[in-house]
């Protein structure tokens, strides 16, 4: 029965979760890394670089959502959690024995796209809002095709699905009252987005910059309804002028010590920051 | 030889004893502490939220302030799915157990009885996987929608999962009915179609009823195929074609990011409360029509 195996699970991990602190890493040389998806292969790639160099350092990444990481540094169970976004209070509220500190170690910018054979090509952040809760359901309002929208978000363990909601739906106010529509699916990653994307016309989504590809038409975004619009480039997420944009996190509980530390300062060093710009985000400083 | 039992080996088999008692009783004791466990986690929700937002609000908004924990929408996905499933799998389950029951070779019989049973085990990643490949894109042309990512897709995954279970414990039902029905109907000169349909079929309904409950409850609780390929959109559900968001899809997508302790997570768990309660329902009625059948 597949359901008491889920179960079984369920009460093993929820055993597991409230023995905090079962686990310390500063007296080992390995590091466990986990939380955003959006930033897996940017922490994967770092750690190669960095275990070139620091062959005697082990270092473990998962994904899962920035909201799993943050559940793990919170009870200990990992030392650094890559997040998309802040942690909240309430998360906060619930740091035993340490304080969480947040590193900035990259920027990214968020890509809206759409199918190439939708004519619609720019949208206002207020357009945007209304897309994605629900209160825009055909693109002819639009200036589009007479077509229901297709409105894609990630998982609610997505620090992208925050950010958006915050940001975007919400214009910004992150306790507003506004939702993402209760049509809008629910896909599971990233890269479901992007492959959905590229099958439906009537779909729209949004992903991390790394997700793009020539398959998809990225949608200029304005402010304003007078513009400018722009797509996310390097240069107008550093400077603030792209509308959709965010500070990638390194979370850890108190000052990083040992080969934590060594791996976060390599992280933001030039080198680090060159593995940023070749995996298409924005590095902490344009070079 | 058995006269001369030493003191030793009547130690050891009383240690036998008490281990296998202890084994047997085991997956006792392992039910009963999750479910205590489960009913400690889930009900503490109901400090906060009332047990009639719970069940009846039409919106599963969990992470918003004030949060919205109305399950209607999960609970009606997970029936809808569960239903179509139902529909696609028991005519072609029941045709694939009368016929390897009933009327191929023997040769052919252990074949197919083999291959059935190795349908279930194929992980429902992988069937999900595939599903998500082939299936999404075909529903969505098919039925022209916008989105192959619907409760039908997800439907048609789970009555491939179902089937094993239905076919095998169906053809079980259909062997136990005794040669001598069938020999008694063919000589009052029925056919042999009339044989199965009027005889066998009827002296079987009742295992016949098991292997659907069983069915059931091994569809309801699958959960990555289906948070896979249907959408997860916390809608209402009004056709089957539409994205649905499941009772496990839920639980298995946002239970890594629920703060542990929070009421988010206590949601999470009173989900898993009803998932319990429709599958002790459902395994008690599949046991009461197997016990039918015995007498």
């Amino acid at each position: 029965m597949s359901l008491f195996r889920f179960f079984t699970v369920l009460a093993v991990f929820a055993v597991l979760q409230s023995h905090p602190a079962a686990y310390s890493a500063e007296s080992s040389n390995s590091i466990q890394i986990k939380g955003s998806d959006t930033m897996v292969n940017l922490g994967q790639s770092w750690a190669e670089a960095f275990s070139e160099k620091h062959p005697e350092v082990s270092i473990a990444i998962t994904g899962g959502g920035s909201g799993t990481g943050i559940s793990a540094i919170l009870s200990g169970t990992c030392d650094i959690a890559q997040s998309s976004r802040d942690i909240t209070a309430e998360e906060k509220a619930k740091a035993t024995g340490a304080t969480i500190l947040e590193t900035t170690v990259a920027y990214d910018g968020i890509g809206v796209i759409v199918n190439p054979a939708n004519p619609v090509s720019q949208l206002t952040t207020d357009q945007l809002a209304g897309i994605f809760s629900g209160k825009i359901k055909n693109w002819k309002e639009l200036g589009g095709k007479d077509s229901p929208i297709l409105v894609l978000s990630r998982e609610r363990n997505s620090g992208t699905h925050v950010f958006f909601l915050e940001h975007i739906v919400r214009h910004g106010n992150a306790k507003g009252p506004e939702e993402f529509a209760s049509s809008a699916l629910m896909m599971p990653s990233s890269q479901a987005i992007a492959e959905e994307v590229k099958n439906s016309e009537a779909a729209i989504g949004y992903v991390g910059l790394g997700y793009i590809t020539p398959e998809h038409k990225v949608i200029a975004v304005g402010k304003t309804p007078e513009g400018p619009f722009l797509q996310p480039s390097i240069e107008d997420v550093l400077d603030g002028s792209y509308a959709i944009a965010r500070p990638l996190l390194f979370l850890t509980r108190g000052e990083a010590k040992g080969a934590v530390k060594d791996f976060i300062d390599f992280v933001i060093s030039p080198e680090g920051q060159e593995i940023v710009t070749s995996l298409d985000f924005v590095p902490l400083k344009k070079g | 030889m058995s006269s001369e039992r030493t003191l030793a080996g009547r130690i050891f088999e009383f240690f036998v004893e008490k281990a296998i008692f202890a084994a047997g009783t085991l997956s006792i004791v392992f039910v009963v502490l999750i479910f205590i466990f489960l009913i400690k986690e889930g009900l503490l929700l109901f400090k906060d939220y009332s047990l009639f937002s719970f069940l009846f609000n039409p919106n599963w908004y969990p992470i918003s302030t004030p949060p919205r924990f109305g399950i209607l929408p999960l609970l009606l996905g997970s029936l809808m799915v569960t239903a179509g499933a139902i529909v696609l799998s028991v005519p072609i389950g029941l045709a694939a157990a009368i016929f390897i029951a009933e009327i191929a070779p023997s040769w052919l019989r252990e074949i197919l009885k083999a291959t059935v049973e190795f349908l279930a085990a194929i992980p429902s990643i992988v069937l999900g996987f595939i599903g998500l490949v082939t299936l999404a894109p075909l529903v969505k042309q098919i039925f022209h929608l916008p989105t192959g990512l619907s409760a039908l897709s997800g439907s048609i995954m789970l009555a491939f999962m179902a089937m094993p279970t239905l076919v095998s414990m169906m053809e079980d039902a259909f062997t136990a009915v005794p040669k001598s029905y069938r020999e008694g109907a063919l000589a009052l000169g029925a056919t042999k179609w009339q044989a199965i349909w009027r005889v066998v079929i009827p002296a079987a309904s009742s295992g016949m009823l098991a292997a659907v409950m069983l069915g059931i409850g091994r569809v309801i609780g699958e959960t990555m195929a289906v948070m896979m390929i249907t959408g997860n959109a916390a809608k209402i559900p009004t056709s089957i074609v539409m994205p649905v968001r499941t009772m496990t899809a839920t639980i298995a997508a946002e239970m890594g990011e629920a703060v542990h302790g929070s009421s988010h997570y206590h949601a999470l768990f009173a989900i898993g409360i009803v998932l319990f309660i429709i599958t002790f329902l459902i395994n008690l009625t599949a046991g009461f029509f197997i016990k039918v059948r015995k007498h």
